[in-house]
């Protein structure tokens, strides 16, 4: 038996096979995520307001999300008169992707990784920049007015947020000397305080630049309190609209898988990947303690803090996020480059 | 710069403030009511449509179809009727119809009736599916909710049919579909738990 499952494990590690079984696996993650972290949003948004939340379908409402995307896959996919119908009905699957093809290279354990390629960093920003465009395309083609104030709104919020998330990163790579997110995670291998979140001898604005990571993952996948995308009180529902059915339910969804793959990154870049801080328990379990708990501060900041207006939010960023974010990458250049010009 | 850096770190810290005030609410039990499973206890001085008052004594409505209420009304949604049956001193109610679409809850009728045989149900949950259904017969509430607890039936059987005829044209249709929504719904509320 033994035998036969490690001839199977061996046989579906040869190339072609892992391939698709990295595929699978990835959609199903983002597929039930995105499914259940909406009940997580919810249940969390019952709890931080003292409520039950959803508590009818199902136990404690695990079935809501299967009835939620019931209901969305029951109604007409409609596409508006006069709409770039292309452009409409392909902004969704830009959209969703992005996330999909990101994860591919997020390494869960110290073997579970669908592809280990050395820019994995880089490729995923190169990919993340696409979501912004979904977003604009969406709101652009639906002729909508509500729509293309999103759109403008997505643009210029995700110009300024991708600034200081690139220094940041820029500041981790000049720190870690690669962009090979498995060789990310091994430099902070060990006890915690060899997290990157924790190495102030490298760089003492180690924590702010966690920080200031946080806050434009939060800025970039439209969460609250920067969510003007999806600005619901202001905007009816942003960018979507106009989108029905499962097309506002695949925008939905790629939210969340975005939220995923960031909080993915944030854990890999800054809380260790899969390193345990007290060495019990397999490597993929503490990555998803770690990325979890990113996940529910995200759910906890939407229900803590209220949406920032919209020049708060780009002077936030030009003004506080970019200075201090390139005085850590001037800090980290100088730490990284100084010891070696003077001895040592 | 340092003025900068203090507000900077201080809104930080307010922030952080915030959160530490949410997840402590989180922890916290809730404090919504559950509400098809559960339901808030109405407070005494609750106006709810008008019922008939059980004379505990006799175990049959205190009413005996004085129609003071029925006159009081400034809508004209109360009917009454009652017989005098052989050997008692006062008539008896037989019918007390309720067209609660009209009422607005004035309370008049209460406020009229010498011998507190009226009074304000606590009962909210009041949903329908026709206007049929908001023309209650109370004497009939009255005694299916008697007889569900184990009472007796109000009239003797013989004396039940010659009374009929006398209000059952003035509100043709009356009755019937409210008095089944009316014991389903007594069927439900016992699932209820009351929360206070």
């Amino acid at each position: 038996m033994t035998e036969w499952l490690s001839k199977l494990g061996g046989f579906l590690s040869t190339e072609p096979f892992r391939l698709v079984v990295a595929l699978v696996a990835i959609l199903a993650f983002v597929g039930a995520n995105a499914a259940y972290l909406v009940w997580v949003e919810r249940k969390g948004a019952g709890r931080f307001q003292r409520r039950p939340g959803p508590t009818e379908a199902g136990f404690a409402g695990l079935l809501q999300p299967i009835a939620d995307a019931l209901k969305l896959m029951s109604k007409q996919l409609l596409v508006p008169p006069m709409v770039d119908r292309t452009l409409f009905r392909a902004a969704p699957l830009m959209m969703m992707s992005p996330a999909l093809i990101s994860l591919a290279v997020i390494p869960f354990s110290d073997k579970l990784v669908g592809r280990n390629i050395n820019l994995g960093l880089l490729m995923i920003f190169a990919f993340g920049s696409v979501n912004v465009m979904a977003i604009m395309l969406g709101g652009w083609s639906s002729r909508n007015k509500y729509a293309i104030i999103s759109s403008a709104r997505v643009v210029s919020q995700n110009v300024a947020y991708e600034i200081p998330m690139l220094l940041v990163v820029i500041t981790l790579i000049m720190i870690t000397g690669t962009t090979n997110l498995h060789e990310i995670v091994e430099q902070q291998a060990g006890a915690f305080w060899h997290w990157n979140l924790f190495r102030v001898w490298v760089n003492p604005l180690m924590p702010v630049t966690f920080l200031i990571f946080f806050i434009c993952m939060l800025a970039e996948t439209n969460r609250s309190p920067f969510d003007m995308a999806e600005a619901e009180s202001e905007l009816v529902a942003g960018a979507y609209t106009e989108y029905s059915g499962m097309g506002f339910g695949v925008f939905f969804m790629a939210e969340y898988a975005n939220i995923l793959l960031g909080c993915s990154l944030a854990t890999v870049l800054f809380l260790g990947g899969w390193h345990s801080p007290i060495g019990i328990l397999p490597g993929v379990v503490w990555f998803l303690v770690k990325m979890y708990f990113l996940v529910f501060t995200v759910v906890w900041i939407r229900w803590t803090f209220p949406r920032t207006q919209f020049y708060g939010l780009l002077n936030l960023s030009w003004k506080i996020l970019i200075p201090v974010s390139l005085f850590t990458l001037l800090l980290s250049g100088a730490m990284v480059k100084l010891p070696r010009v003077f001895g040592a | 710069m340092i003025k900068l850096i203090r507000e900077i770190v201080g809104g930080l810290y307010s922030l952080l403030v915030g959160m530490r005030i949410t997840i402590g609410q989180f922890f916290k039990p809730t404090v919504t009511v559950h509400y098809p499973h559960e339901a808030l206890k109405m407070p005494p001085r609750f106006r709810g449509h008008i019922e008939l008052v059980l004379d505990p004594e006799t175990g049959k409505p205190r009413c005996y179809a004085c129609k003071v209420c029925e006159k009081s009304c400034p809508s004209d949604c109360i009917t009454v009727d009652g017989v005098k049956f052989e050997g008692a001193k006062r008539k008896s109610v037989t019918i007390y119809k309720l067209d609660f679409t009209r009422c607005s809850l004035c309370g008049s009728c209460v406020e009229a009736c010498r011998d507190g045989a009226i009074r304000f149900s606590h009962d909210y949950n009041m949903a329908g599916l026709s206007k049929e259904e908001f023309v209650i017969d109370l004497f009939k509430k009255l005694e299916d909710e008697t007889r569900a607890a184990g009472g007796m039936p109000f009239l003797p059987p013989v004396a039940a049919g010659p009374a009929e005829p006398a209000g059952g044209g003035a509100l043709p249709g009356a009755g019937g579909a409210a008095q089944r929504s009316r014991a389903e719904g007594a069927a439900v509320e016992p699932n209820q738990t009351e929360v206070k």
